[in-house]
């Protein structure tokens, strides 16, 4: 009996339209609830209408499940979602929540969106409020910088978006130069351009500084610093004389023992009292150090993985060229144990980027910090949702971007083994 | 004397020197340091200790686990805010574990739809940074939720409302006989336990330990409950009218918002993090493992149980204490959205207080450190156990 029922190659005929059309109706189903409001089995008790799609899309499912039937579609859809009634009933569920899901959510960051007016009274719809982000847009990306200065922020990233563009297309020879200039001179112009007091450019103070300009800031500054101090601490760490390898030891296990949060109050609370009476430092350099060793406390345990993982032989065949310590690091050891721990690398600058927004703490205010501001507006009441959205969505193409690029990094640069 | 031995080309001396220069370096440095803090705590009208941790503290913590107002002692606060710590710690935790374990699996389920769901699932809540997700929560998701009046309600029992989630308290009665209880069955697993690996080992007799565990831990507390009068009553929470338009709910436990937003983010954004060690595990086991345990007549419970799982949690469980103790150390952003955690308590009310900026924050780096430090003792213990025995 059960073998009739089966199907299989045999039935496929009758089976095949049977089972797509419950399937067609049970999506349709769904798709018409969700977006139309309209329920066509709604004349059924009120439990049946509502597991309608489930049962009908699992008995059609169940009916199309046939092994090696000949037709390529089918068997590709069989095989990856419709394998057994238990995955048929995943699919189901994960396809319906999915469709559930898009029209609120379109609804409310498109169909229901205000995105027209300069005020919260513009905002009549449902939805998003996007002429929050509007109105404030200057403000996320500037923060407090004085609007006819904006300029300043704008050339500092622009050409250094130039000069990478150059120095990636530039032949190997120049590359070079370009590269040190980039990561050891270009930051200091570009901050100097940005902060001002020369060469008639007014000066702004580092308080006005935020948004989004000085999130990339503090992780471009904080990454070109920590990662020399990491491969330092690595190489301390392994070092063959106890004063070094124990310091290195307990300056990283302290750092990465307590949470970033912390050192900042560290930083700004009590790294004053270490100062001479009268010294001022101001908040953003304490703050750029205060992350800077954190994070490099985490790129020496990475680095040091990398040192680890590489075999005794090759630092033998290095001392037995006759290098000394410094020559054999730099040039046989630190290239491939750094390749080796690309991924371990980008996740630590991944993390750096992804803390930034912790530097409220002492005061300054970057995406996510003008957003609280910009929410507590008395004129922005009620605004955190759209706020948050736009913060998470800037961070997460930041974020996503990176890690994506440093999996390309990691397949270009693997070598055969 | 003799000064040709002491040359430079000497080893032991070339070694000495940058040696000796870097601890120079590092005493001057401290030095400097500690007479700087000395003038200024001296300028300052403040002397180094930590006296004033018996003084009362005079300030309110809105949420406690154990009996608090302003008048007791700053070292009390203390203690209330490290327990906060603790308690959205291990909540955490619990979730972030189920959450992970089920997304790294999901990610390798031959179901195509699901495996892209779980990627995409880490893909988004790995890359937004913590912070903005408890804003999120926080601020946007739960600011909407209704107001006590109009509470969403499950089934009588708890109430979620924009104030926080009411559930029904737990009244004990005779409670120390029910853990006494629990205590002993504990144990007699423990002994079970061996006793089954022993006749395992030595005569191949399979004992079922599982069902066995479970009766154990059935009976006894029964038995607590008929013999020693132990019971459990619930107080659950009601609605209260406190004038015309304010409404709120007396008796049971306010889950406050703040822990809820922090419980929630904390275990969704490190369960990304599990997901991808525990991918990682199984993937981490040869499928000559697997292959050879079936060829050897287990079956699919018994290779995942006694071969798969044994080594997929050597490679699972190293990187996931240590996701523990970040999400540990992340829970200190609590600060941002004042839930009282050591942070927000003792180095942001009782540092405000005092002004003793040294001590406090010299303390609340070292409880975190110790928290590190005892975890990853544990680590080292637990994976010295677990590690491949050679011979």
């Amino acid at each position: 009996m059960m073998n009739i029922l089966k199907p299989s190659k045999q039935n496929l005929k009758t089976y095949l339209p049977i089972g797509i059309t419950f399937i067609f109706l049970s999506f349709l189903n769904v798709i018409l609830n969700s977006f139309f409001q309209f329920d066509f089995v709604g004349f059924f008790p009120k439990g049946i209408s509502y597991f309608f799609p489930l049962i009908f899309g699992f008995i059609g499912f169940f009916l199309i499940r046939v092994e090696f039937s000949g037709l390529r579609t089918l068997d590709l859809l069989n095989k990856n979602i419709n394998s057994s009634n238990f995955n048929a009933i995943l699919t189901l569920l994960t396809l319906f929540i999915i469709i559930k899901s898009i029209s609120p959510l379109i609804n409310w960051f498109f169909l229901d969106a205000n995105f027209i007016g300069s005020s919260k009274d513009d905002c009549t719809g449902q939805g998003a409020c996007w002429v929050f982000i509007k109105v404030w847009f200057r403000r996320l990306i500037y923060g407090m910088y004085p609007d006819p200065e904006q300029w300043r922020i704008n050339t500092a990233f622009l050409s250094l978006f130039a000069l990478v563009g150059i120095a990636f297309f530039s032949p190997r020879k120049i590359k070079k130069y370009f590269i040190f200039f980039l990561i050891f001179i270009y930051p200091f112009i570009g901050i100097k351009l940005i902060s001002g007091g020369d060469f008639g450019l007014k000066y702004v103070e580092t308080a006005a500084w935020g948004g989004l300009s000085l999130t990339f800031i503090i992780s471009a500054f904080a990454i070109i610093f920590c990662f020399p101090i990491g491969v330092f601490l690595a190489l301390g760490r392994r070092s063959d004389l106890p004063a070094i390898k124990y310091i290195s030891i307990g300056f990283i296990e302290l750092w990465r023992g307590v949470p970033l949060i912390t050192v900042l109050f560290m930083a700004s609370v009590m790294f004053p009292m270490f100062l001479p009476d009268g010294t001022f430092i101001d908040k953003l350099i304490r703050v750029l150090f205060a992350i800077t060793l954190f994070e490099a406390a985490y790129m020496a345990e990475v680095v040091r993985g990398g040192l680890q993982a590489l075999p005794k032989g090759q630092y033998e065949a290095a001392k037995s060229l006759g290098m000394g310590y410094w020559r054999m690091n730099a040039l046989i050891i630190l290239p491939q144990a750094l390749k080796l721990v690309i991924p371990g690398i980008a996740n630590t600058l991944l993390a750096l980027v992804k803390d930034t927004p912790l530097i409220f703490v002492v005061g300054l205010m970057e995406l996510a910090g003008m957003i609280g501001l910009a929410k507590t507006n008395p004129k922005w009441l009620g605004m955190a949702m759209e706020g948050y959205v736009f913060a998470g969505l800037v961070f997460w193409v930041i974020c996503y971007a990176m890690s994506r690029y440093s999996q390309n990094l990691e397949k270009k640069l693997s070598t055969e083994r | 004397m003799n000064f040709k031995n002491i040359s430079f080309q000497s080893k032991k001396i070339r070694n000495l020197i940058p040696q000796i220069l870097i601890l120079t370096v590092l005493f001057s440095v401290i030095i400097y340091f500690v007479t700087n803090v000395q003038t200024n705590m001296g300028n300052r009208g403040i002397a180094f200790g930590f006296g004033f941790l018996n003084q009362e503290s005079s300030f309110d913590i809105t949420f406690s686990l154990i009996d608090y107002n302003g008048s007791y002692s700053y070292a009390r606060a203390f203690l209330v805010g490290l327990l906060n710590t603790l308690l959205v710690s291990v909540i955490g935790i619990f979730f972030a574990t189920i959450l992970g374990v089920i997304v790294g699996v999901s990610r390798l389920s031959d179901n195509y739809l699901i495996s892209k769901v779980a990627e995409w699932y880490v893909e988004i809540f790995r890359n937004i940074p913590l912070i903005l997700q408890i804003f999120f929560w926080y601020f946007a998701a739960l600011r909407a939720l209704p107001l006590p009046n109009e509470a969403i309600n499950f089934y009588d029992i708890s109430f979620l409302t924009v104030k926080g989630f009411y559930v029904p308290k737990f009244i004990w009665n005779n409670f120390n006989f029910f853990i006494i209880a629990i205590i002993i069955s504990i144990t007699a697993i423990y002994f079970l336990r061996n006793y089954a690996r022993k006749q395992r080992e030595q005569y191949g007799r399979q004992v079922p330990v599982f069902i066995f565990s479970l009766l154990i831990l059935l009976t006894f507390p029964l038995i607590s409950f008929f013999l020693f009068d132990v019971n459990l009553s619930f107080e659950y929470p009601v609605l209260k009218q406190l004038s015309p338009s304010i409404f709120t709910f007396d008796g049971g436990v306010n889950i406050i918002p703040e822990l809820l937003a922090l419980a929630l983010s904390l275990s969704m954004y490190t369960a990304t993090f599990i997901a991808e060690n525990v991918r990682a595990g199984i993937l981490g086991v040869g499928k000559g493992q697997k292959e050879a345990a079936l060829s050897i007549g287990l079956n699919k419970n018994q290779v995942l149980k006694l071969v798969v799982m044994p080594q997929a949690l050597r490679i699972i469980i190293p990187p996931t204490t240590n996701q523990y103790l970040n999400l540990t150390k992340n829970s200190s952003l609590a600060a941002a959205i004042a839930y009282p955690d050591i942070v927000l308590v003792f180095a942001g009310t009782a540092l405000m207080q005092t002004g003793r900026a040294i001590e406090i924050i010299s303390i609340t780096m070292l409880t975190y450190l110790s928290l590190s430090v005892a975890i990853s003792v544990f680590m080292n213990w637990y994976n010295k156990k677990m590690a491949i025995k050679e011979k």
